[in-house]
């Protein structure tokens, strides 16, 4: 019988490694997807945008 | 007849009114009944901090002081900047506190008579006593009063709440306070940069939850629909502080009437709630919540946007993903199951990635402003700031590497690296931002002396640089001693012939801090010159209609 520690352990080392994988791969596609460039652009000008 | 006034207390002020109250009435009943005189102490100020509290909004009410706060003036955003001076000089004097005992604590280990033998001034008590004033309290108010200002400046809102930036920020130095004298006087839970006690710990996580509320609220007001990048950053340090003092402080006092409390976790297991705190708040402490200071005041110093934001956003969440899981290297060699410190050095050696990319992007805004290095010793400062974060985190890793960590633990070594960080990168990057924030709190053009900051920069950096290589070659030297043995198989070296061996980079690292504390008091005598006797930045000129218009 599987303990409940191997059932976790192993989830961890698949599901887990999987889950942060896609998550983070997303993250990257997000950051590089050619549509966002504008608006990456422009965010970068926020600290300029200030009423001074 | 009397002019009739509405005549209320705000829910948030009646709120606070009850809690400190509250907590005024219940510390008093402490004071007075524990057999703890620490304790006592401690109670009793917190209950006097609560009871000033209560009387001040009282006060106000009573003075029919009660207008909503306007959230706009002239079309602008009314910044609420008072908490964010108060916290500003409050790190300055924190600065100076913590670097003057970091150098007492130095020449003590050089000069082991400068104890005194007196309990309060062992080296013992006063080594927390540094590394939390530098650490939390220092680099905690830079932390507090740069997230507040630049929440509010890229959210183009004011922050919510007439009395929450205050309770966050006098809350904050009332808990170093508290931490600080019980140190002296010999209370502390023996946890390695989370030495306060429970009840110490319990004035945080009520003072953190504040800070958290206030600065979600911000972001919840913010006109500017993009959160800018620094705002990430500040938020994760934020919440992953709160999440690591929780887990990290889960302890059960004797008694309400004790200072005493025993942790809830047991045996290695504790050893790993510790270092898993005591890595991310490395990680979490003194990376994000400087990075974010790079990401904002960097591009602001140098005018121009940072290198690329697309970058950005992949360093934050990589810093994220991976700096979470390194706390074990600080465990090789223990009962730590070694798959466990594996994990933590692969991890650590896999964070080259997220440090390195946001180094370079730290630098690579300058691309085409190299000339200002020369010109500007702020934004110089930040940059070799940006430099000493990538050397610390290069120098990190290669620490953590099972074979290097059995020569570097426990030497010296360690302390190099660890100043590396905590001077060059946290220290120069936080002096930067002061001498940023002084002049735009009040309004000045620059800094009283750009001179002076050079003096600064120069002092400091020929400190740090005898700091660091004083305790590279002592650190290095301890170590192998340490692991020499003769043809027989016997230990070559007694342990005192090391310490004997050593006190030669000892007097040097002393003069490296004492050099480095000079460049600091440099920069007190000019940032308050800056406040008082700066040159205004507002030239106002005369228009044709006869009225006062700013300058563009």
């Amino acid at each position: 019988m599987e303990s409940t520690y191997n059932i976790l352990a192993s989830f961890a080392q698949t599901g887990g490694l999987l889950y942060f994988m896609a998550i983070f791969a997303g993250v990257v596609i997000y950051a590089v997807w050619p549509g966002n460039k504008e608006r990456f652009d422009d965010a970068a000008q926020i600290p300029f945008r200030e009423d001074d | 007849m009397l002019e009739r006034r509405a005549r209320y207390l705000s829910l948030e002020e009646g709120g606070f009114a009850l809690l400190l109250a509250a907590t005024a009435f219940m510390c008093l009943i402490i004071a007075g009944k524990t057999f703890d005189q620490v304790l006592a102490f401690h109670a009793s100020l917190i209950s006097l901090a609560a009871a000033v509290g209560t009387f001040y909004i009282f006060r106000r009410y009573f003075d029919g002081d009660n207008e909503p706060i306007p959230q706009e003036v002239d079309g602008k955003p009314n910044y609420n900047m008072a908490p964010i001076e108060f916290a500003t000089w409050a790190s300055v004097f924190w600065g100076i506190a913590g670097f003057l005992v970091g150098l007492v604590i130095a020449l003590q280990l050089a000069y082991p008579v400068l104890n005194f033998d007196l309990p309060w001034t062992s080296f013992g008590r006063l080594r927390p006593l540094h590394t939390s004033a530098v650490i939390f309290a220092f680099g905690g108010n830079v932390l507090i009063a740069t997230s507040m200002y630049v929440v509010q400046r890229t959210c183009r809102a004011r922050m919510p709440g007439r009395i929450l930036p205050w309770a966050v920020v006098l809350g904050y130095n009332l808990f170093i306070v508290v931490a600080g004298t019980g140190y002296l006087l010999g209370v502390t839970q023996s946890k390695e940069y989370a030495e306060p006690e429970w009840y110490a710990d319990l004035l945080l996580t009520v003072v953190w939850v504040f800070y958290l509320f206030l600065f979600l609220g911000t972001l919840w007001k913010r006109k500017e629909p993009h959160i800018y990048v620094a705002n990430w950053f500040y938020l994760a340090f934020i919440v992953t502080i709160a999440v690591l003092h929780i887990f990290n402080n889960a302890s059960l006092p004797v008694s309400i009437f004790s200072s005493k409390s025993y942790i809830v976790w047991a045996g290695v297991q504790d050893a790993m709630v510790q270092w898993w705190y005591g890595h991310n708040a490395v990680g979490f402490f003194l990376t994000a919540g400087f990075l974010a200071i790079m990401y904002y005041f960097i591009p602001k110093r140098a005018d121009r946007p940072v290198y690329s934001y697309r970058l950005s956003i992949v360093h934050f969440w990589a810093l994220i993903f991976i700096y979470i899981w390194a706390g074990p290297h600080h465990l090789h060699y223990t009962s730590l199951p070694q798959w466990a410190s594996t994990l933590g050095m692969t991890f650590s050696i896999i964070l080259w990635m997220p440090s390195w990319g946001g180094m370079i992007n730290g630098l690579m805004t300058l691309s085409g402003a190299w000339d200002k290095l020369r010109t500007d010793p702020v934004l110089r400062m930040m940059v070799v700031s940006v430099a000493f974060y990538g050397m610390s985190t290069f120098e990190g890793p290669v620490m953590s590497i099972r074979a290097v960590n059995s020569l570097s633990h426990y030497t010296d070594w360690t302390i190099g690296h660890v100043h590396a960080g905590a001077l060059g990168w946290v220290g120069y990057i936080s002096f930067g931002a002061l001498y940023c924030l002084v002049p735009w709190l009040y309004n000045k053009k620059d800094v009283y002396s750009l001179k002076l900051v050079n003096w600064h920069f120069w002092v400091s950096t020929l400190g740090i640089v005898l700091y660091i290589c004083a305790m590279w070659v002592s650190g290095i030297m301890q170590g192998l001693m340490w692991r020499a043995y003769d043809s027989l198989g016997f230990l070559e070296y007694s342990f005192i012939e090391t310490v004997d061996a050593m006190h030669p980079f000892y007097v040097m690292r002393a003069l490296g801090g004492g050099l480095f504390l000079l460049g600091a008091l440099i920069m007190v005598y000019n940032l308050y010159m800056t406040a008082r006797h700066g040159e205004a930045a507002e030239a106002r000129v005369a228009q044709p209609d006869g009225q006062l218009a700013p300058a563009e």
